[in-house]
């Protein structure tokens, strides 16, 4: 397999991940937006959703303003934004068609069909009953493309580079989605309670679309630690740091074994994993939650580093 | 759906693929036409619709150069089938394997002794002072004398047994693709009609394809030869194509920045290091191959690949330089170079041309403009080019000043009454003219896929097929005895 093959199976992967996440991140902002705030008005929180997004910056470029409706349209359809849903779909599906030889048909078909859907969205008609139905309409087509990805792809090396590309991505999202809020998850707050509270740690566990599972989980009410352990060291969550970290160790593992190349690349890997694994939610308490979440963020973003080095995608 | 006399009456003078003038249809259309006089408008129109997004969903498309709006576009796919009788094709195939033989011995001669100017049949300036000559070829001999393994012969029908060449294309055909994809949207659309005609089949042509680039592997090479597909990228206009037979075949699609030249061989930048490639099916120009050698501004190509072609560690297919056995301006002598090379009659009609460049034949083109197509020499892709009868004076003025200003950049033809075939239009069934491009594969033997693309000009009464112009493709039938 080339070594732009892999870069783009593994890029094609992260970037369907991303859009999914961005999705739920607007609709949770959305949510948020509808929510009476303490006092008068509502809760408007769109820089913590740009934030959580990765594209403050970029936002903070283009326009002077934070404001519901220029938010939306910024991490929706903007072009210039390189993580909005659009170029997502787009970075994805260009991705994929540079390597359409190393998709299977149904892979193929779900991102192109993506990108022709999404092209036909008109955007002035994008009201709020519209963004919704967009919103959940892209989860479907990340999770058709999963579907088609898991159903019939060959678990050969380009199996491994694209759930290499989903699971370093998706542990990415979750930390940057929890940083934003991790203040809602200091021990300092368990003592103030009450309902705003309750109502931010439902949010946490939204953006990484935990919140049923954490009830049937747990069986009792939202506890900062419980969630803390949920989002980041339980392996049975898919969206958690430990869950992703599994995977991309066993993606790895599994890449060496078919290209004896790639053994920094595990073992930084499983660095992150041992550190994980050897975390308790009062351990990162006592290290500090936002400092854990920039740490694994920074080892992560090393990580892909280094596997595009052991295998030869620059 | 078919209403016979209206269809017919609607050919006028042309001669039409399925109905003679009396209405009535020829033998290879007869269970077609009675089928398609079954059918209703609404439920062609459905199975139209299908198609359309059968082929939008698979990502069937094409770019167009210049049009910021839609950089990919569907090529219109034509439901009709066009349909070609087993005798007309035994013709047909003889005829163009004569004709690509012949095409590759003149390459051959060319760029050994050319024999063929001390003779005296092609003037020396014609070969030395055109650009499409590649001197660097000279004294190379390719794997098995190969120059063109892959060839699309244009060709066009104007009468029952007219059947005219309208260019050899020796450097990298495309269109094969489109060919492949026609079938299979048929077979799934219309399951019933395949049952009632034995259509001889297609889709073993990757096999095929890749059977001919193992053949003209470097006779350097041990065990089995490595194939890579060389792609522009995905901005390329035929693009999807590349992705098509690379993945048909089961071999990497690569780009430039994927190959790198060294220690004598050419290798594949892969994930578990480097691997060596024997044959390169290359999808770029031969300007762009190599900035070495040819364009030193080339991002697409490989520096040192020709060094390492003449070299005879690697076969380049089509090999560099084709390009001579396909320009415009050799394409009135083709005929002298089957008889040369053969020694026999050519089968297959070329088009009376005349070239500008003469004198006397410059005079009667300025004169007969109103009735010539005039063609640019390097030009391709139905642009820049006169279609007297449909052109204003205007236009007519415009080209005479161009032709006087550049006559060597000019040839003309006669306008010829290309046959239409009935395609499906928002009138329901009409005539429509086409052209079609059979696909030769030569490598240790000639192959003639059978049939091939057919393109339509959808517009009525157009006669430019290119997709770029408005043109669709169709499915090509060659019915077996």
């Amino acid at each position: 397999m080339l070594g732009r093959t892999a870069a783009s199976l593994f890029w094609m992967s992260r970037y369907m991940e991303r859009a999914e996440n961005v999705s739920r991140l607007i609709g949770v902002g959305y949510r948020e937006s509808l929510t009476p705030d303490i006092g008068v008005g509502y809760r408007d929180d769109w820089t913590a959703t740009l934030t959580a997004a990765g594209c403050l910056a970029d936002y903070k470029a283009k326009h002077a303003k934070v404001t519901a409706e220029s938010v939306q349209k910024f991490l929706l359809l903007d072009r210039d934004n390189p993580s909005s849903i659009r170029s997502c779909i787009e970075t994805a599906r260009n991705n994929g068609r540079s390597v359409r030889t190393a998709l299977t048909r149904e892979m193929w078909e779900a991102l192109n069909a993506t990108y022709n859907d999404f092209n036909a969205i008109n955007p002035s008609d994008l009201g709020p009953a519209r963004l919704l139905e967009v919103l959940d309409w892209t989860r479907e087509r990340a999770n058709l493309f999963r579907g088609a990805m898991l159903g019939s792809l060959l678990r050969d090396e380009g199996y491994c580079f694209s759930q290499l590309g989903t699971f370093v991505e998706r542990g990415d999202n979750t930390a940057r989605n929890v940083a934003t809020k991790y203040s809602v998850l200091l021990p300092v707050n368990e003592v103030a309670g009450g309902g705003r509270n309750l109502h931010q740690l439902e949010t946490i566990l939204r953006m990484v679309a935990a919140h049923q599972s954490y009830r049937y989980f747990f069986k009792y009410a939202y506890r900062a630690p419980q969630i803390v352990d949920f989002i980041v060291l339980r392996p049975e969550m898919p969206r958690s740091l430990r869950f992703c970290s599994d995977w991309v160790v066993s993606m790895l593992t599994r890449l060496t074994e078919l290209t004896g190349v790639g053994a920094g690349s595990l073992a930084a890997a499983k660095e992150i994993q041992a550190g994980l694994m050897a975390s308790t939610p009062d351990s990162i308490s006592q290290e500090g939650l936002h400092g854990y979440l920039t740490d694994f963020l920074s080892r992560n973003a090393a990580l892909a580093a280094r596997t595009a080095a052991d295998f030869n995608f620059g | 759906m078919l209403k016979k006399q209206a269809y017919a009456a609607d050919t006028k003078a042309i001669f039409d693929e399925m109905l003679r003038a009396d209405a009535s249809p020829r033998p290879a259309y007869a269970a077609l036409a009675a089928w398609l006089e079954r059918q209703s408008q609404g439920g062609i129109r459905r199975k139209q619709q299908e198609a359309d997004a059968i082929f939008r969903r698979l990502g069937i498309t094409f770019a167009v150069y210049g049009s910021a709006e839609s950089n990919e576009r569907l090529i219109p796919f034509d439901l009709m089938p066009r349909v070609i009788s087993a005798g007309e094709w035994r013709f047909l195939e003889r005829g163009i394997e004569q004709r690509v033989r012949a095409l590759n011995a003149f390459l051959y001669d060319i760029y050994h002794r050319q024999e063929i100017i001390r003779a005296g049949k092609i003037p020396a300036e014609m070969i030395n002072d055109n650009e499409a000559f590649l001197p660097e070829m000279m004294g190379f001999d390719p794997p098995r004398q190969v120059y063109s393994h892959i060839v699309g012969t244009d060709i066009v029908r104007t009468g029952e047994d007219q059947f005219f060449v309208l260019e050899d294309n020796m450097r990298t055909p495309s269109g094969v693709s489109y060919m492949l994809e026609n079938r299979e949207t048929m077979m799934h659309l219309f399951p019933e009609i395949f049952a009632a005609h034995r259509v001889a089949p297609v889709e073993h042509y990757p096999e095929l394809l890749r059977q001919t680039l193992e053949s003209v592997a470097p006779a350097t090479c041990e065990g089995d030869p490595r194939i890579a597909v060389l792609t522009p990228g995905i901005y390329n206009s035929a693009f999807f194509e590349h992705a098509f037979l690379a993945d048909q075949m089961g071999v990497e699609l690569v780009q430039g920045s994927d190959l790198l030249v060294d220690e004598g061989a050419l290798w594949m930048r892969t994930i578990r290091g480097r691997e060596r490639v024997h044959v390169l099916y290359r999808r770029v120009d031969d300007a762009f191959l190599d900035p070495l050698n040819f364009r030193p501004d080339s991002m697409l190509g490989v520096p040192g690949l020709f060094d390492l072609y003449r070299a005879g560690a690697v076969t380049i297919v089509n090999a560099p330089g084709t390009g001579i056995a396909d320009d415009k301006a050799i394409y009135a002598y083709v005929p002298e170079i089957i008889q040369f090379y053969t020694g026999e009659k050519p089968l297959l009609n070329n088009v009376t041309t005349w070239r500008c460049a003469k004198d006397d034949e410059r005079a009667y083109v300025l004169e007969n403009l109103h009735e010539l197509v005039v063609k640019e020499v390097h030009g391709s892709g139905g642009y820049g080019m006169l279609i007297g009868p449909r052109s204003t004076k205007q236009q007519r003025q415009d080209f005479a000043e161009r032709i006087k200003a550049r006559p060597t950049n000019y040839i003309a033809q006669p306008t010829l009454a290309l046959s239409t075939c009935p395609a499906f239009t928002a009138s329901g069934l009409a005539p429509r003219h086409v052209d079609l491009r059979p696909f030769v594969l030569m490598g240790e033997r000639v192959r003639v896929t059978p049939g091939g693309l057919t393109r339509v000009a959808l517009k009525k009464g157009s006669l430019v097929v290119n997709s770029s112009q408005g043109g669709g493709t169709k499915d090509t039938w060659v019915l077996e005895d």
